[in-house]
């Protein structure tokens, strides 16, 4: 099982998943000729393509990596078996030394230790009745997800979906091109503060063509993307039609006292792929 | 697509705009946080960066059997780290292309204008096909001192694609993106 796992998480860091290169091609046809945003996306294509070939990290910065665990495998795959897979796609290369202590500064040369890799056991059926799903996030795009308290004044936003809509779009315009856009937004609506960013991180989990089960979500989602991808920051912030590749919108109860807003903004090269066992 | 070689010529580099596309090849050398530093509380530097190019990258590098090095990945790091020493580096040094991602400031841009250099955009997170560009690490400086992310690597570089993202001109893309932009949320969502 642990070489089975580190092969899983190579793959993971060294071919991004078909969804998001197939965007990544549809972004190439809007931006026009000659444009410094078509020259980001070929370049970007053309490194997807190299990265595949040669087994090599997609980027250099092989993030944060988050395991989606079933609950039915969890006494085959556990935090132990997810660690020594982790340790033995760092040895090779795979990953990189990406993890430090916060205290004194070093490296945690192995990338494991308590609360790396995150691990979460899940209940699901479907598809991931059996499966480990895997999210590895630069921490580049992380440095750009927000938080939102509503009501927020400066930004009128009130406590329905259209104080939603504005806190994400506010959300677009501050991070630019810094998340190495075109990005992908993972949103949770509601929750409490750590809940909201655990959802909105879940929600990178979907294919970014599939389309949110609850219509007003589903309406929601194309909305912003389309007003997203106006506001012209385009690819690495250079200027462009392309912003943004999806928004994928997922939601938590509150408390009456309480509406979160929370944004997870995820770079172009979003990895993250499915073991199914 | 401009074809820039090395050593990097002043009136080539007065030559371009903000949003061309160009392809650096000849030798560069990174420098980042650490190599910055040390500049500016007034080390020597090991190279001579008149009419060349300095790269803020923390690239992962491995030890080959014949003692050379290869690079295995290399993207451009977040340049803003540097604004407060660049402007300084540029006009002491002469350095014509500073290659990076992010952009930098207000001070960076009039440098470049004074004396002649342009902000190139690497494309960020593109670390495979940045180590492809590299065809040959042909020395290293401040290995020991600084280690290998922060060292200074000297990369010979062949078709290594970037985007003219600050020119000498005083036009910066990054800030006209941001002010368009702000405005057009500020439409959208009918605050400031």
């Amino acid at each position: 099982m642990v070489e089975r796992l580190a092969a899983f998480i190579r793959e993971t860091s060294s071919s991004l998943p078909d969804d998001a290169e197939h965007a990544l091609r549809m972004a190439l046809r809007r931006e026009p000729k000659g444009s410094s945003a078509r020259v980001v996306v070929e370049t970007i294509l053309e490194n997807v393509k190299l990265a595949r070939t040669n087994g090599t990290p997609v980027c250099q910065d092989t993030g944060t990596l988050t395991f989606w665990v079933s609950e039915r495998l969890r006494k085959l795959v556990t935090p132990d078996v997810i660690g020594k897979a982790v340790e033995k796609a760092t040895a090779q290369g795979w990953l990189r030394r990406n993890t430090n202590d916060p205290v004194t500064g070093r490296s945690i040369d192995t990338n494991v230790c308590p609360g790396a890799p995150v691990v979460h056991y899940v209940t699901a059926g479907g598809d991931d009745a059996r499966s480990v799903r895997l999210l590895m996030k630069g921490g580049g795009s992380e440095n750009m997800s927000r938080q939102f308290s509503l009501p927020d004044s400066a930004l009128a936003a009130g406590r329905d979906l259209e104080g939603v809509r504005k806190a994400v779009l506010s959300a677009v315009c501050q991070a630019q091109g810094y998340g190495c856009a075109p990005g992908v937004l993972g949103v949770c609506i509601g929750g409490d503060r750590a809940g909201g960013y655990e959802e909105a991180k879940r929600q990178l989990l979907r294919n970014l063509a599939d389309r949110n089960p609850d219509p007003v979500l589903a309406r929601l989602e194309s909305r912003i993307c389309r007003e997203a991808n106006s506001l012209g920051i385009g690819p690495m912030g250079l200027g462009g039609k392309t912003t943004l590749l999806a928004v994928k919108i997922g939601t938590r109860p509150r408390v009456p006292a309480s509406f979160f807003v929370t944004v997870a903004y995820l770079c172009w090269a979003a990895r993250r792929r499915r073991l199914s066992l | 697509m401009t074809t820039l070689n090395y050593p990097f010529s002043e009136s080539a580099v007065r030559a371009l705009h903000a949003g061309d596309a160009v392809s650096v090849n000849g030798r560069i050398w990174t420098g980042r946080d650490r190599f910055h530093k040390h500049f500016a509380d007034g080390g020597r530097l090991p190279v001579d960066f008149r009419d060349g190019a300095i790269f803020h990258c923390g690239p992962v590098v491995v030890p080959q059997a014949d003692g050379g090095w290869r690079v295995v990945a290399g993207g451009p790091t977040t340049s803003l780290r540097e604004n407060q020493y660049e402007p300084d580096f540029i006009a002491k040094t002469g350095v014509r292309l500073v290659i990076g991602k992010g952009g930098m400031d207000e001070r960076t841009l009039a440098a470049c204008h004074a004396c002649g250099a342009v902000y190139l955009q690497a494309v960020g997170g593109a670390a495979a096909v940045t180590a492809h560009a590299v065809k040959r690490v042909t020395n290293v400086y401040f290995l020991e001192d600084f280690g290998a992310a922060e060292a200074c690597w000297e990369f010979d570089v062949r078709d290594f694609r970037c985007v003219v993202a600050m020119d000498s001109r005083n036009v910066s893309l990054f800030a006209r993106v941001q002010d368009e932009s702000r405005r057009r949320l500020a439409a959208l969502i009918g605050c400031r």
